[in-house]
């Protein structure tokens, strides 16, 4: 048993999957975990840089991938917007990556030492074209510790960048972590020959490696399966990005994870996230004692979601509430799946959590 | 019989999209004529990374080696770390000066300044060719772009000058002219470590020979007229690059590399 902070057990469970690169630029609520990542990755034999700034950090950690390291990054809602075009290069390369943001309140430098919950839509959609990633969260310190687990395992099995969305709640809170003695762990396929493209072919083809005498070509210009720039023929273009958007969104139902709890069929059913779906859990126990059947529908994954499995699970229930840190975004989830009895509870500003009364509170009121 | 230095292009890319009478090729030939010399066959144990322009095609197809083509003006931290990852191979980065000097100048302050083990070459010519000859950091005051019709009213960045002030190992400007010189700059680099960076001064046809009323070959020979070796400046702390071109070695030390120094600060770890 371990006692860490969220952002500590981020690292360490990151340095458990095989990170060995870590490039990163201070910014507050993030930066403890990259102070950890400078301690404890060259005693894993891993190398650690702190950049010159967020751009400098995620070409980093991808030119680091490239030559062979698992690798990630970590930061908080200005870094992140720094970063997009670097991941957005990532997903057209098919570079695996983690980048973390340990949310704040934004917009702009907004409130930078507190909780937010604001960065959902520009994890999914922060990058220019038609690109698809994976998005994770964690609402506990033993969850962060296995979501970065996870989030290594899918980005080298999907070569795709992705991102962990932990709020300032979380990633400070101090908790009781078990870690396990064995965890699945998943390595990207290489390959050190030229029998099969490293851009095509399979829907998650095998990576080159460098300094084999391969003569790899990565391009974020539309490219052939061999990685031959081809910024004028459409079928390429098409080709490519179809298939960089089916190997996420055709395996939607394998990444959509979640967990239930009390009962979803009820008066009220919560959808939430993060430091919010834990106060949600307490709600539901506040609730249940009242007479009121009510659940908790807390999401691991934010992308890609299973919007077919999303859709039965808040089918039954009376009233679907969902809190957010932000003005509401993870609301257009559910409004997409079911129209009626849909509330959006908000809360920002001075990092002050959703506590579990005012849920209960509201809820309360909304079915009255 | 085929020519000796082909064997360090794709010969399938062929031609090169250059502009006839662009400088690209001769930096090209200057680069491989130092390997040849050098003994190196085969680029197996060479990366290349670029950027986006012109010059960051010089690797991205044309080089046959493993090449990473990547964002504008990101380069230096992508090649940060793959070198960091990879310490065996050698690591050279190609790119403009609107992608080296202009968008990507922080990474080169901050490379240089760690004295990151990579060889930066640093293709000069002077504007934004790749998008129609718009000014850039290194376009000569006074000088008509597209951005600049009544004269490019900014001073001139002297990249190499600022690369030395970091305490690089190596900083070095020559013209597409001066091709021994360049050469064996680029002989000299290949072997050192550290943070070594090449600037090559070279013509623009499409963007800036024909607004100047130059051909290609008028260009270098301008080029050649208005250099100025750095031995020969009085005062090399305050140098006007508006007007000349000042060529040479501004820096060739040997301080020890970032790798050499992350080694020794983590050896008890291993």
């Amino acid at each position: 048993m371990k006692f860490w902070s969220g952002n500590i057990a981020f690292a360490e469970g990151a340095l458990k999957a095989g990170c060995r690169f870590y490039a990163g630029y201070p910014i507050t609520p993030s930066s403890d975990l990259m102070e950890h990542m400078a301690s404890k990755l060259p005693e894993y034999g891993g190398i650690f840089i702190q950049a010159e700034d967020e751009i400098a950090s995620v070409n980093m950690i991808i030119g680091a991938s490239i030559a062979g390291l698992k690798s990630m990054t970590a930061t908080s809602g200005p870094g992140f917007s720094l970063m997009q075009e670097g991941i957005g290069y990532a997903v057209m390369t098919e570079v695996p990556i983690v980048i973390v943001d340990i949310t704040r309140l934004g917009p702009s430098t907004g409130q930078a030492t507190k909780a937010g919950q604001g960065d959902l839509m520009q994890a999914r959609w922060g990058r220019h074209g038609d690109q698809y990633l994976v998005v994770l969260s964690a609402s506990s310190v033993q969850d962060c510790y296995l979501t970065a687990i996870r989030a290594f395992n899918v980005s080298e099995k999907f070569r795709v960048p992705v991102v962990v969305l932990i709020d300032e709640l979380i990633g400070h809170l101090w908790e009781s972590v078990e870690v396990p003695e064995e965890v699945e762990i998943i390595d990207r396929e290489w390959t050190e020959t030229a029998d099969t493209p490293y851009f095509g072919g399979k829907l998650v083809p095998p990576m080159p490696k460098l300094g084999k005498g391969l003569n790899v070509l990565y391009t974020g210009s539309t490219h052939d399966e061999w990685g031959y720039r081809k910024t004028q023929d459409p079928d390429v273009h098409r080709k490519l990005v179809s298939r960089i958007k089916r190997k996420i969104m055709d395996n939607a139902s394998e990444i959509f994870k979640y967990r239930i709890l009390g009962e979803i069929d009820g008066d009220v059913l919560f959808v939430a996230y993060g430091s919010p779906a834990r106060s949600c859990r307490e709600a539901v126990i506040k609730l249940a004692e009242r007479g009121i059947k009510a659940g908790l529908i807390l999401l691991d994954t934010l992308w890609p979601i299973d919007y077919k499995q999303l859709g039965k699970l808040v089918s039954n229930a009376n009233k679907i509430i969902v809190p957010e840190l932000s003005l509401g975004q993870l609301i257009y989830d559910i409004l997409i799946v079911r129209s009626d009895n849909v509330y959006n509870y908000h809360k920002i500003g001075g990092g002050v959590p959703i506590y579990p009364n005012e849920l209960v509170s509201y809820a309360l009121e909304v079915l009255r | 019989m085929s020519h000796p230095l082909l064997r360090y292009l794709r010969k399938e890319t062929l031609p090169t999209a250059f502009c006839p009478g662009c400088g690209n090729g001769i930096l090209m030939k200057a680069l491989f004529q130092a390997f040849d010399e050098l003994g190196v066959k085969e680029l197996t144990n060479y990366v290349f990374v670029s950027g986006i322009g012109c010059a960051a095609w010089i690797p991205s197809p044309f080089i046959k080696a493993d090449t990473v083509h990547t964002l504008h003006g990101r380069p230096i931290p992508v090649a940060t770390g793959i070198k960091l990852t990879r310490p065996e191979l050698e690591v050279i980065v190609i790119g403009g000066d609107g992608d080296i000097a202009g968008i990507g100048g922080n990474h080169l302050v901050h490379a240089a300044r760690r004295n990151m083990d990579l060889l930066v070459i640093m293709v000069n010519n002077m504007i934004y060719g790749m998008t129609g000859g718009q000014v850039a950091p290194t376009t000569p005051r006074g000088m008509k772009t597209t951005t600049t019709p009544y004269g490019n009213p900014e001073y001139t960045m002297d990249a190499c000058a600022l690369v030395a002030s970091l305490g690089a190992n190596y900083s070095a400007r020559w013209t597409v002219g001066h091709f021994l010189q360049l050469k064996d700059s680029f002989k000299v680099t290949l072997k050192k470590r550290g943070f070594r960076f090449i600037e090559v001064v070279t013509q623009c046809v499409s963007r800036v020979s024909r607004r100047l009323g130059m051909t290609a070959a008028q260009h270098i020979k301008y080029f050649l007229k208005n250099s100025v070796h750095i031995s020969k400046l009085k005062d090399r702390g305050n140098i006007d690059l508006d007007g000349k071109i000042v060529v040479g070695v501004y820096a060739d030390r040997d301080r020890p590399g970032y790798l050499d120094i992350m080694r020794e600060a983590t050896k008890n770890l291993m």
